[in-house]
């Protein structure tokens, strides 16, 4: 029999501990857990537990001053803020006269605003068509693959471009298709001039879909390589004795076993359906122009810390949040709907 | 078994179950082939990055843009850029920043992930909810910047270092793989009357070397990578981390670092040739840092992604 807190000092026994929903990766172990609830006194638990609490203490406090604090401030959405009333800039906030919506409604009436909503989900959906799939069709031909030699290798080249920065990857790709870049000068000496991708704006959203896909698309693999590493052999076996071939075999046993992911990470991606990406965009917006560029997040950026306008800015801000809050919410009911588990359970 | 027969073993395939079929050669040759062709276009541009920065500048001029095939190498671009001025500073910069923060975010990060992984005590669930809850929204870009500034961090290193200095996945990534050590290991060094850091310290964090360091190395890099902070919260150009210096070089065309414009007037240096090798700076600590933490992603990655 383990031992549980039973054994510890203060002589508390603990139920027979419950094991939690571990990761399905994770080893499987019973976390060590500590006795709760009516049982034992609330100054036991706090003498016991003070070095757990203290030991989560920073990680709080930080997230409190930087996530939690700066949720107020939104209501500077709701003002015609303006940092110079105070000497301090939260201070300020209460100096700032209230204009209720004003900022809201000036927010539907702005065509650049609308241009960069257009320009997101324009984005959003080209992601999700050709950036989404990559990653899923890349873990299939690299399970397929059954020498482990060649597997590693292939794996530790295509992880590689997700830790470079965006700065590093926007560059390379400027040295190979901008305007002094490898390809225009090879063109240039067989006569052909005038070619530069990175300043193109109607090029521009494939471009930069094309950058994600660099950068990102080995990585997602191992998430869907892992969920294929957990498909017992047996299923197969069971499929050939049936006559099924390889493809039917992909067909009825391996992509059923990716359906989950599939679903939880495009949950997630739905969600997130409005951040398409933003150092990416800032960078390259000099190049292309703000029309081609801007997106949501570029917008707030510009508008708030180029152009001062905080309030309508963090009306924008907060617009954006709300929405990603709706479609987090709303695509994990839909997932619930397809019988998935989402990124939540109920 | 010799060193020979071990690498002829480890190329070949092991042996097929009798159920499947055995591979077709076109089916070989498409497969390998459309691999070959991706590990290619991520080394690729790597390559000619590399060797551009090493080439001389009569290579680079008769090449009339990036060099393909090395041709004489030389070090000049480095150690132009690296004897001091501009790059060198930028790169104390981004190292100390890096080396900094990263300790820090992880010194947080695996007391919370320890604070958080025993189910059952005092305020856990709560606690647990209200690290979690930031998940799901953000604060904006606007009131984040309003608070940095009035906190007087700006036009300092901490404004790199504190507003982005704990991720919540990370905390849940390696809260999940601390819970999955067994039990009896802690319970037995409870009983010998260890207080939970000392069980922390002597106990979970030695068995827990791979995920401590797939957490440091994706803090490593985040911060390594991060120029937005610096652009909004810092002024002094004399501040600014290798990225900021690198896209004021290539991306805003600045022709060459402040110090070398001489040198490259006079035609000793090419600015390709110095651009390239700040991209070299700024790309080598990563590219040298991942393939040694990457056995650990998988099992790291996945303890804590698929459920927090």
């Amino acid at each position: 029999m383990s031992l549980t807190a039973g054994s510890r000092p203060d002589g508390v026994r603990a139920p027979a501990a419950v094991e939690e929903p571990v990761a399905a990766l994770a080893p499987k172990a019973v976390p060590e857990k500590r006795s709760g609830g009516a049982k034992v006194p609330f100054r036991t638990r706090l003498r016991r537990d003070r070095a757990l609490i203290l030991m989560t203490l920073p990680a709080i406090a930080l997230l409190l001053l930087f996530n939690y604090v700066p949720l107020l401030g939104n209501v500077v959405a709701f003002q015609d803020y303006d940092p110079y009333v105070s000497s301090n800039g939260v201070t300020a906030i209460f100096h700032s006269p209230w204009v209720g919506v004003e900022q809201f409604s000036r927010m539907l009436g702005d065509p650049l605003f609308w241009d960069a909503a257009k320009n997101t989900l324009v984005l959003f959906v080209l992601q999700l068509v050709l950036f989404f799939p990559v990653p899923i069709a890349l873990a299939l031909l690299i399970n397929s693959v059954v020498r482990p030699r060649v597997r590693a290798v292939a794996q530790a080249i295509m992880y590689l471009p997700h830790f470079f920065s965006w700065v590093l990857v926007v560059t390379v790709f400027q040295q190979i298709f901008g305007g002094a870049g490898i390809i225009a000068q090879t063109m240039e000496r067989h006569g052909w001039g005038g070619f530069d991708l990175m300043t193109n704006a109607s090029f521009f959203k494939f471009l930069v879909t094309a950058q994600s896909v660099w950068k990102d698309a080995g990585w997602g693999v191992i998430v869907f390589l892992a969920a294929l590493a957990a498909v017992s052999t047996d299923l197969y076996e069971a499929a050939a004795m049936d006559g099924a071939g390889r493809w039917r075999r992909m067909w009825h046993v391996t992509l059923p076993a990716l359906r989950p992911v599939i679903a939880l990470l495009l949950v997630l991606r739905v969600g997130d359906a409005l951040s398409v990406g933003f150092e990416q965009f800032l960078l390259q917006r000099d190049a292309v122009g703000a029309g081609a560029s801007e997106v949501l997040d570029t917008y707030v950026w510009n508008m708030g810390i180029q152009n001062g306008d905080f309030s309508y800015a963090a009306a924008v801000g907060l617009v954006k949040g709300a929405i990603g809050i709706c479609l987090v919410l709303g695509a994990n009911r839909f997932a619930h709907l397809l019988g998935e588990q989402g990124v939540y359970k109920k | 078994m010799s060193l020979n027969t071990q690498l002829i073993r480890s190329l070949q395939a092991p042996p097929r179950p009798v159920w499947e079929e055995p591979p077709r050669r076109a089916g070989l040759t498409l497969k390998g082939g459309f691999l070959v062709l991706c590990c290619l276009a991520i080394l690729g541009p790597l390559w000619i990055v590399v060797v551009t920065s090493l080439s001389p500048k009569p290579v680079i001029d008769r090449a009339g843009g990036l060099v393909l095939v090395p041709d004489g190498i030389t070090f000049i671009n480095y150690t132009e850029l690296l004897g001091g001025g501009q790059v060198s500073r930028a790169m104390l910069v981004s190292i100390g920043v890096t080396v900094v923060g990263t300790v820090f975010s992880m010194t947080v990060s695996v007391l919370a992930a320890y604070g958080l992984s025993r189910t059952g005590s005092l305020g856990h669930r709560f606690l647990l909810m209200s690290l979690m809850a930031t998940m799901f929204f953000g604060a904006g870009l606007i009131p984040t910047y309003l608070l940095v500034q009035s906190l007087g961090l700006t036009d300092t290193y901490l404004s790199l270092i504190l507003p982005s200095a704990v991720s919540v996945f990370n905390i849940l990534v390696l809260r999940s793989f601390f819970m999955g050590i067994a039990p009896e290991l802690t319970e037995s060094a409870r009983i010998d009357g260890a207080s939970d850091l000392r069980i922390l310290l002597t106990i979970i964090l030695p068995l827990s070397r791979a995920v401590l360091a797939v957490i440091s190395l994706f803090y490593a890099v985040g911060y390594w990578s991060a120029w937005f902070n610096a652009s909004i919260y810092l002024t002094d150009q004399q501040m600014m981390p290798l990225q900021n210096v690198l896209i004021q070089l290539v991306q805003k065309s600045r022709a060459a670092p402040t110090g070398l414009q001489q040198a490259v007037h006079t035609g000793q240096l090419s600015t390709l040739g110095l651009q390239m090798a700040v991209m070299v700076l700024a790309l080598v600590p990563v590219a040298v840092a991942s393939p040694f933490v990457q056995r650990h992603f998988k099992k790291g990655m996945l303890t804590g992604a698929v459920k927090g």
